[in-house]
């Protein structure tokens, strides 16, 4: 099963809604509640990355059997160090994402924490690519 | 504790979820910090926070969280409650301030995530 949605840059009040409706799939399909959790945080993550940082995104979800693999692609300025965007705490958020909670630096440590594969390359000033993949 | 007797122990007012009102909670995480709540793992929580926007409740849907708390006099907006409803969620709004709200419920047992 694939499922593909569209990611606004910007729009906070959207943020989250591909998430849901994945979270929605995966418990449809029988597959176990910690690991729902799992995958949707780390979707979660990515998908307000996108929202924070990007123009716009795509985000592609197969589920197979076994698995849950999603890329989450953007148009955006890219990462310039992707090592130290990784560290925990450092982040580039506005005050805007930061007023909504978000921004604390924490979101990659945090997918790569609930994920068994993370995969990131980014060009500057073009966009990013993230892949998680999770085994169950 | 049971969600009913935060509600209770707080004078707070019931938005949605009146039929939960009966489960248990087994420990509660205050944080304005929506990045934080994410990295938790507990089940049966009740996330105590001023921050009143749709992404808290996003959040809680994504981190299986099944109260919400608002605490210094925040009111939900109609997007929250509508998509708290859809969620299944347990959203109570509460005239108290953070500090005072988390010392009720903790000197009343409701165990701390770490």
């Amino acid at each position: 099963m694939e499922l593909t949605y569209e990611v606004e840059g910007g729009n906070f009040s959207k943020a989250g809604h591909a998430s849901s409706s994945i979270k929605k799939v995966l418990k449809q399909l029988n597959v176990d509640p910690k690991v729902v959790k799992r995958v949707v945080v780390a979707l979660y993550e990515a998908e307000v990355n996108v929202v924070a940082h990007a123009y716009n995104g795509i985000i592609t979800a197969r589920v197979e059997q076994g698995s849950v693999s999603i890329e989450v692609r953007d148009q955006g300025p890219g990462i310039p160090d992707i090592p130290l965007a990784m560290q925990a705490g450092y982040s580039t958020a506005s005050a805007k994402v930061r007023e909504m909670g978000f921004g604390a630096g924490m979101g990659l440590p945090n997918m790569k924490k609930n994920v068994d594969v993370l995969n990131i390359s980014s060009q500057v000033g073009v966009g990013t690519r993230v892949e998680l993949i999770t085994y169950f | 504790m049971e969600i009913s007797t935060v509600v209770s122990l707080l004078d707070a007012r019931v938005v949605c979820g009146h039929q939960r009102l009966s489960e248990p909670l087994r420990a509660a995480f205050a944080s304005d910090l929506m990045s934080d709540v994410l990295t938790l793992d507990t089940d049966g929580l009740v996330l105590i926070t001023g921050m009143c926007n749709t992404q808290t409740i996003r959040t809680a849907e994504m981190s299986d969280i099944a109260c919400v708390l608002l605490v210094r006099g925040k009111k939900a907006t109609p997007d929250m409650v509508a998509l708290a409803c859809e969620n299944n969620l347990v959203m109570l709004e509460c005239a108290y301030s953070m500090y005072r709200t988390v010392g009720i419920l903790y000197t009343h047992g409701l165990a701390p995530v770490y």
